[in-house]
């Protein structure tokens, strides 16, 4: 598919999102296309090494908590999804190629699969001032900085759609499917109604 | 609603997780030796204690990993959880 093909699938609430930010409490912002690669490997094998260099960056052990680089091969996070699965995360140009190259000659003859999984979910940057106090209506997780700040990431639920969250600096990333993301996306406008 | 402390990553609302029935139940060495009315207990009959019960769950909406947990079917308190493989720890 050609870069014009491609649409957003929150690319239509570009307006509302626009709207919402003039109140300077809250900025949704649609970040589209970014790469995701889930990676799966059993670390007990003694590949890790070989795969954090292979990316760059390390694998994160424990649970619910990121890693990132900007060096390498790139702009790379990788996220803790589960004791042999992480999602490694990147820009929408990365490069994969070369990465799927690396990480295969790092496994050698070990079980390791990264899979391009960029188009199930896109990414919804919710920030600004009452970022936590909107994602607060319909997620059950502790949201505060001091348990969930940067480095923090949690697969859960927000408002019955799975997400991955991933705190930021200025606010969340919230990973949704695509399917579920106008849903979302409407669910958070409605429920951010008393901070605009 | 349950807070479930899910092994890996802590405790989480019940809405995140499946229910996998009873824990332990060892799968027969040889099945094809077993009588319709054992393969019957096999698959159908199950424990049902008041009290503490070690049972399966599966945190599907987080990491999707199968754990045991024992749960006080009286009060439906978590005594204690614990990842598959491991042994079911002594509780009170």
């Amino acid at each position: 598919m050609t870069a014009e093909e491609r649409r957003s699938p929150l690319a239509a609430f570009a307006d509302r999102f626009d709207a919402a930010a003039k109140s300077g409490n809250l900025r949704l912002t649609d970040l589209p296309f970014r790469t995701q690669l889930n990676l799966r490997v059993d670390t007990g094998g003694g590949v890790a090494a070989g795969l954090e260099a292979a990316l760059g960056v390390p694998l994160p052990a424990e649970p619910n908590t990121v890693s990132a680089t900007t060096a390498g091969s790139g702009d790379l996070t990788v996220t803790w999804l589960g004791p042999d699965e992480w999602l490694v995360l990147g820009p929408p140009d990365l490069a994969q190629e070369p990465l799927h190259r690396a990480v295969q000659e790092a496994a050698g003859d070990q079980h390791v699969s990264l899979v391009d999984v960029s188009a199930q979910r896109t990414t919804l940057l919710v920030a600004g001032p009452r970022a936590r106090d909107l994602l607060a209506h319909g997620c059950g997780l502790d949201l505060h900085p001091s348990v969930f700040g940067p480095g923090r990431c949690a697969q859960t639920m927000l408002a019955r759609a799975q997400v991955v969250l991933v705190a930021q600096p200025d606010g969340f990333h919230v990973l949704v499917r695509a399917s579920f993301a106008a849903y979302l996306a409407e669910w958070l406008l409605d429920a951010a109604t008393e901070y605009l | 609603m349950l807070l479930i402390p899910c092994p890996w990553c802590g405790p989480r609302d019940e809405t995140e997780f499946h229910y996998g029935g009873q824990a332990h139940v060892a799968y027969p060495g040889n099945p094809a030796a077993l009588s319709d009315e054992e393969w019957a207990r096999y698959l159908f009959f199950r424990d049902n204690p008041k009290g503490a019960f070690a049972e399966r769950w599966n945190h599907s909406a987080g990491c999707r990993r199968w754990f045991n947990a024992v749960r006080d079917t009286a009060d439906n308190e978590i005594r204690a959880v614990y990842r598959t493989g491991e042994p079911r720890p002594v509780t009170a």
